[in-house]
């Protein structure tokens, strides 16, 4: 539901685009503080108005993270650098089997950038975080010269709680293990390759965005034995076996018509000669599970929207150990490493 | 997707590979002559689902590997001036030069965009006016009419702040070169299926009446790739020499007669250091005179400096059908895609780079 009044609570005609002064400690920054951000992000412990946010100590343990997000453009098919912000570390807390309970925003804002569109992206991310049930506890303001950003960085860290001794990370996969997939891989890489100057092109891709805590949360609270949990993001499905290969010593076997990539993000794929496996998602994540507990793994994620393509893609395996081998189509096996870097269109 | 799924059906790689050892009664050496043909048969593991003696030699096909060292550090420097905008196919930037790449370039400030199509770089340059555009116009038959048709639309819109650094190259020559080594060891080939359909068949059948070796024409595709290796594998065991189409779907005899109408407009034929062979006589394509105020090289006033290569690396060899990149010593151990140390390394579509991605090291 959208709570929020809509128009920008910064009069647009008074500061049409955001000014050095609105990082600079005086009147204006306290006026973006108190009309926009607390507007958007309102909760009782940001209205403590402390240096520091004073939270509840609770049992167990906590899970503690921190992400940028610098992703350009702003905003793209499904999703916009705001709502990427709190879901990104929304994530990377449920992979810790956490529950997400709070997160700090700090924006670095180029000199310049419309207050609209700034307006937009706190909405954007005040409505994500009451969707998810966390709070922004604490934040953060800097402004920066014109041509020193990018219109706007966030950085986010984020605390959860889960209880003591969750044993959910690489180093308790085991071979045999099946390793799942949550869902179809590689829209959010098509998504903002879309939109992208220079190679932006037609398509009705939106990104696969999405919050995992309550997929994750589901998972746990049924009892399974879940070996080790990551969210896709940046290197695709490609970089995160490699990870656990590495770090958990043991191979990555991977069945390639196994593995959930939509079509149009296949054919996308073709056209610009990039690899599916690579390409990265913002709301995916691989489970490593035992054999037995498959199909109520399955059943589970795809209760949800964020899960209803969740497949097992392969299983962890004793030989080749630190590597991911993928049986083609044709039945034959090959090697699977990290892109090198971003991944480039083809000259042809 | 269309022609994509149908073409990787393993039911039919099945039956087709069943039909290749049928036919096959003694060794032969098969090169396929594009890159994306090396990086589709090692990706799927065809190579290893022929039979014992068939051997498919990776061929020079691969643009981005052989545009030579030369021509990447004049990239270099052109893009480095502080008012230039250089415009690139994105498999470019990480290929380095003596000193650099465009990538390091871009870090220190230069203003590099990737581009998708050589038009949007026009475009920029028409956004630009106060920048000099310059376009990377490299690759094989595939791109020239392409690459042609900006430089003829700049020539059409009077826009005066755009050039291209050309650096076009045709594998015809590049198979001659093959065949005619005393070395040669391919007995037939698997031509580009993309570049055939720009150029149509003909310079292949001058190709097979003179040296007597089997071309057919192949496709991309797992089902291409078994079925240009089959007819190749059928004309060998029948010694015939024909140039064959099991690309149909997209080659036609003549080719693309408009393509070709645009790039005698703009190129002609020149000779051209290929990167890991060295010179060929004909065998690139530069601007015409009509077209020389397009000419990056001209209107930057650069001169190229001869660059050694690296005497260790065997990329030439491999280049040529001799040798395969696990033969070489440096291979995987100080050569890898982020250290390349020639050619064929260079570009994911090079043979070192797809043996180094999708092959077990040890």
């Amino acid at each position: 539901m959208n709570d929020f009044n809509v128009s920008c609570p910064i009069p647009v005609k008074d500061y049409p685009y955001v000014l050095l002064s609105h990082g600079s400690g005086g009147k204006l920054m306290y006026q973006l503080i108190n009309k926009m951000f607390l507007k958007a992000f309102e909760n009782d412990i940001l209205l403590q108005g402390h240096d520091a946010a004073v939270l509840p100590a609770e049992a167990g343990e906590l899970a503690f993270t921190t992400d940028s997000y610098v992703v350009h453009p702003l905003f793209f098919p499904g999703g916009d650098i705001g709502s990427m912000a709190v879901y990104g570390t929304v994530n990377d807390l449920s992979m810790a089997g956490a529950r997400p309970k709070y997160i700090s925003v700090g924006f670095i804002i180029e000199e310049g950038l419309a207050m609209d569109t700034l307006w937009r992206i706190v909405q954007s991310m005040g409505q994500a975080a009451q969707r998810v049930g966390v709070q922004i506890a604490t934040g953060d303001t800097k402004v920066v010269d014109k041509g020193h950003g990018d219109g706007i960085f966030i950085n986010t860290a984020g605390i959860g709680v889960l209880p003591a001794n969750q044993a959910i990370g690489p180093g308790h996969i085991q071979s045999g293990d099946a390793i799942i997939v949550s869902g179809d891989i590689g829209r959010h890489g098509i998504a903002i390759m879309s939109v992208r100057q220079g190679i932006a092109f037609e398509t009705e891709i939106t990104s696969d965005l999405a919050p995992l805590h309550r997929l994750v949360q589901s998972l746990l609270d049924a009892g399974l034995n879940i070996h080790c949990l990551r969210d896709l993001t940046r290197g695709g499905l490609a970089t995160t076996l490699n990870e656990f290969a590495r770090s958990s010593h043991r191979g990555m076997k991977i069945d390639e018509n196994a593995v959930p990539v939509r079509q149009d993000v296949v054919n996308a794929c073709e056209i610009l000669g990039f690899d599916p496996l690579q390409m990265a998602c913002e709301g995916r994540c691989v489970i490593c599970v035992p054999q037995d507990q498959v199909e109520q793994t399955l059943a589970i994620c795809r209760d949800f929207p964020e899960g209803q393509s969740a497949s097992v893609v392969g299983r962890v395996i004793d030989s080749a150990p630190g590597q991911v081998v993928l049986q083609t189509p044709l039945g034959v096996d090959r090697l699977i490493d990290m892109p090198t870097g971003e991944q480039l269109p083809r000259i042809c | 997707m269309k022609y994509i799924d149908e073409f990787r059906n393993p039911q039919l790689a099945q039956a087709l590979i069943a039909q290749i050892q049928k036919v096959v009664t003694r060794p032969h050496v098969i090169m396929e002559v594009c890159g994306g043909q090396t990086h589709a048969i090692v990706k799927y593991g065809i190579d290893k689902l022929l039979p014992r003696g068939v051997e498919l030699v990776h061929g020079p096909g691969c643009p981005v590997c052989v545009t030579p060292v030369e021509l990447i550090d004049k990239a270099v420097e052109i893009a480095a001036l502080p008012h230039v905008i250089f415009c690139s196919f994105g498999d470019m930037l990480r290929v380095p030069g003596t000193q650099k790449d465009l990538f390091s370039v871009k870090a220190e400030g230069g203003d590099i965009r990737v581009v998708y199509s050589p038009l949007d770089a026009l475009k920029i340059a028409k956004e630009n006016q106060d920048k000099e555009v310059v376009f990377f116009a490299i690759g094989f038959e595939t791109t020239a009419p392409g690459n042609a048709m900006v430089v003829y639309q700049a020539r059409e819109q009077h826009v005066s702040n755009f050039s291209v650094l050309v650096s076009h190259v045709l594998v015809p020559p590049a198979v001659e070169a093959v065949l005619s080594s005393p070395e040669n060891k391919v007995q037939g080939f698997l031509a580009a299926g993309h570049v055939c359909t720009v150029m149509g068949l003909e310079e292949y059948e001058r190709l097979a009446e003179k040296y007597h070796v089997p071309f057919v024409i192949t496709g991309f595709e797992p089902l291409d790739l078994l079925w240009g290796i089959y007819q190749c594998l059928k004309q060998l065991e029948e010694r015939r020499y024909d140039v064959e189409n099991a690309y149909a779907r997209s080659v036609r005899h003549d080719g693309n007669v408009h393509a070709k109408q645009i790039m005698r407009k703009v190129f002609r034929i020149a000779t051209r250091k290929w990167r890991g062979i060295g010179p060929i006589e004909n065998s690139g394509y530069e601007l015409t005179e009509d077209y020389a105020a397009y000419d990056a090289q001209k209107k930057f006033g650069l001169t190229l400096y001869q660059v050694e290569e690296n005497t260790e690396c065997i990329s030439g060899l491999i280049l040529r059908g001799l040798k395969k990149p696990d033969e070489c010593p440096l291979f995987a151990r100080s050569c890898s895609p982020e250290h390349p140390y020639g050619a064929t390394m260079v570009s994911s579509e090079g043979a070192c780079a797809a043996y180094y991605l999708y092959r077990a090291r040890s």
